[in-house]
């Protein structure tokens, strides 16, 4: 008798995306496609589209989805789960759409604690758009309208998303994952499953940030891409669970230098 | 149900209640907020669900999600809480959902005043937001008819998957008078089922995808088609209006929508009772509105006056009504100023006595 180990899977569209080579929305589209699968929940999950490259992704998942306004998917989404609580909501987000324009959207849904489970992808740059500067863009970094890279005197630093969502009192699970080798991702998967177990147990907000490769805007190739997520994201956007909603918080991390400004080739 | 005397913001709540939404999210804004603290009172009574947004475009955002479910949803706002709104309006046109929106309007423009204004007809009627869309737009005179016309609103929405607004000014949200709610109300139209819903793919249906997106030029358009003929289906079946002593002989016609209006039917008994001979006829839905109405009441006039609390709005789509054909006068206040029935008594006397300057027409 043989047992299928490896699969499509159903929550996922068997469609090719538009997504560029190198970029990691592909992997962490899928992670999410078989978490709703594993969780037996595809026939009572609706999915919510950002504005930015994933704009699309109501054409790469199996599931009845909503398309947002540019950042207002955490309301969108808040939306749906009052109205149907039960509904799995998640809303797929990047940096632009989440960290920026729609910065007040993602506070106040996770201050509520609104039992939807958020997936933000953070490639610390707007990829859509072609390659502006982001609330997540690195000091130093280079993005085109920042074209001697970010400074930190005229755009401040670079918002951290998990650790400041995880200040607020209104208990959640809030993570940092990264997906650019597998082992970070099989770590990110099981953020990402605990994440939706907390929205299925209908027990609070949840949101995983995940790092993110942007070869194209970053102008290095896929494989220097990886490598310049690990070098110099992760030290600045640490990978773990920064909180948990039976009040286990994870201590501050210490502060480290700005990084080395990066130079497209 | 019996009567029973209740504030407009009050009784606009209510009417939602009684046709069925079960859903509220809104924002904080003067002068409508006693339909928020309404409904945060009323709906969990009824198991329903009060949301206090952080701004007005997170709550209409949250009204396209609740819509997008199939669920019926309400919103109340007023003016500058409006124009935040019209972002996620557009959205909820192009996306064809079904939401009622009031926006009990104020002065502006800008943060304006708090008193009552009908300076947003533009903004209502003529889209507000970006793209080729309308929205279904009622605008009440009375606190019944305000309650009506909400529960109207929601079988419209459904029936036309169309954002409809119901249109009135702070003096229906703060006036009380008496109201009933029918107890065996009927839908006004045939309403269907709402499979195109996001409530879950089981494999059963087309999966429910609830969009404004279309990259394709072509799609576009044919998208853009199939609303032009939702609002040509709007402008053929959904034109309302009264008229007020038109079937007698007059000399001027009065055209005034919402609270206006009644300070005009006012003006028209003391009119009377000089002896001059005055008509109205009162627009009720904005959009679609009553061309062909205004031209055959105008027939009998020798000129029709549009009063407005506004710098003259509607007066354009008078304008457009009459064609020309009849002198067109307006009389119209600002800034949370109201028009008294003898100020409407002083212009119909000097239209009469030739003493009133007709609108150019540029």
């Amino acid at each position: 008798m043989s047992e299928a180990v490896f699969k499509n899977p159903g929550s996922l569209a068997d469609v090719q995306t538009h997504y560029c080579p190198g970029c990691t929305h592909g992997v962490i589209h899928r992670m999410v496609a078989e978490i709703v699968d594993e969780l037996g929940v595809k026939e009572r999950t609706i999915g919510i589209a950002p504005v930015g490259c994933a704009v699309l992704a109501y054409n790469y998942f199996n599931l009845d989805f909503h398309e947002a306004s540019h950042g207002r998917a955490p309301a969108v989404a808040t939306g749906i789960k009052r109205a149907r609580p039960d509904l799995m909501v998640f809303a797929y987000q990047g940096d632009g759409d989440l960290a920026s324009i729609g910065a007040a959207e993602i506070v106040h849904c996770a201050n509520r604690g609104e039992k939807v489970t958020v997936v933000f992808v953070n490639n610390a740059i707007y990829g859509m758009t072609g390659g502006q500067m982001a609330p997540t863009t690195l000091p130093g970094q280079i993005a085109t309208t920042c074209p001697t890279g970010r400074d930190t005197d005229l755009a401040g630093f670079p918002i951290r998303i998990a650790e400041m969502l995880s200040t607020l009192r209104t208990p959640a699970f809030i993570a940092r994952a990264s997906v650019h080798k597998p082992i970070y991702a099989v770590h990110a998967k099981q953020m990402l499953r605990e994440a939706f177990t907390y929205q299925k147990d209908d027990r609070c907000f949840s949101l995983v940030e995940i790092l993110s490769t942007c070869p194209t805007n970053w102008g290095i190739p896929p494989a220097e891409s990886t490598e310049w997520l690990e070098k110099n994201m992760i030290p600045y956007y640490p990978l773990g669970v920064f909180k948990r909603p039976d009040g286990e918080d994870r201590a501050p991390l210490p502060i480290r230098p700005a990084r080395r400004p990066h130079h497209a080739e | 149900m019996a009567k029973k005397l209740m504030k407009g913001s009050e009784a606009i709540g209510e009417a939602a209640v009684q046709a069925g939404c079960k859903l509220f999210y809104g924002y904080p804004i003067t002068p409508q907020n006693e339909i928020p603290e309404y409904m945060s009172h009323r709906l969990p009574q009824i198991g329903g669900t009060f949301v206090q947004a952080e701004s007005e475009v997170s709550a209409s955002n949250m009204l396209y999600g609740a819509a997008g479910s199939g669920e019926r949803v309400m919103t109340s706002s007023s003016s500058p809480g409006i124009s935040l709104m019209t972002e996620a309006i557009s959205y909820m046109a192009g996306s064809e959902l079904p939401v009622v929106l009031v926006n009990i309007m104020r002065a502006g423009p800008g943060l304006g005043g708090i008193l009552p204004s009908q300076a947003d007809y533009f903004q209502a009627t003529k889209g507000g937001g970006h793209g080729d869309y309308r929205l279904l737009v009622l605008a009440p005179w009375s606190v019944q008819e305000a309650a009506d016309l909400v529960q109207d609103g929601f079988d419209l929405a459904d029936h036309y998957r169309n954002p409809v607004m119901i249109l009135g000014d702070g003096l229906i949200g703060q006036m009380m008078e008496p109201v009933e709610f029918h107890k065996d109300r009927k839908p006004i139209k045939e309403l269907k089922e709402k499979i195109w819903a996001a409530t879950g793919y089981d494999g059963t249906r087309p999966r429910a995808i609830i969009n404004s997106l279309f990259l394709d030029p072509a799609t576009l358009e044919k998208h853009n088609h199939k609303l032009q003929a939702k609002y040509a289906e709007m402008t053929r079946d959904e034109i309302r209006y009264e008229t007020y002593g038109t079937d007698k002989d007059y000399d001027i016609l009065i055209v005034a929508y919402g609270t206006v209006a009644r300070v005009c039917s006012t003006a028209m008994e003391d009119l009377e009772a000089d002896g001059i001979k005055a008509a109205m006829i009162r627009p009720i839905s904005l959009f679609p509105f009553p061309y062909e109405a205004i031209r055959k009441a105008a027939d009998k006039a020798d000129a029709v006056l549009v009063v407005e609390l506004s710098a003259g709005q509607m007066i354009e789509d008078v304008r457009l009504a009459l064609e020309g054909n009849k002198p067109i006068h307006f009389h119209g206040r600002m800034g949370g100023m109201l028009a008294s029935p003898e100020e409407v008594m002083e212009k119909v006397k000097e239209i009469k006595a030739g003493k009133s300057q007709e609108v150019s027409h540029v």
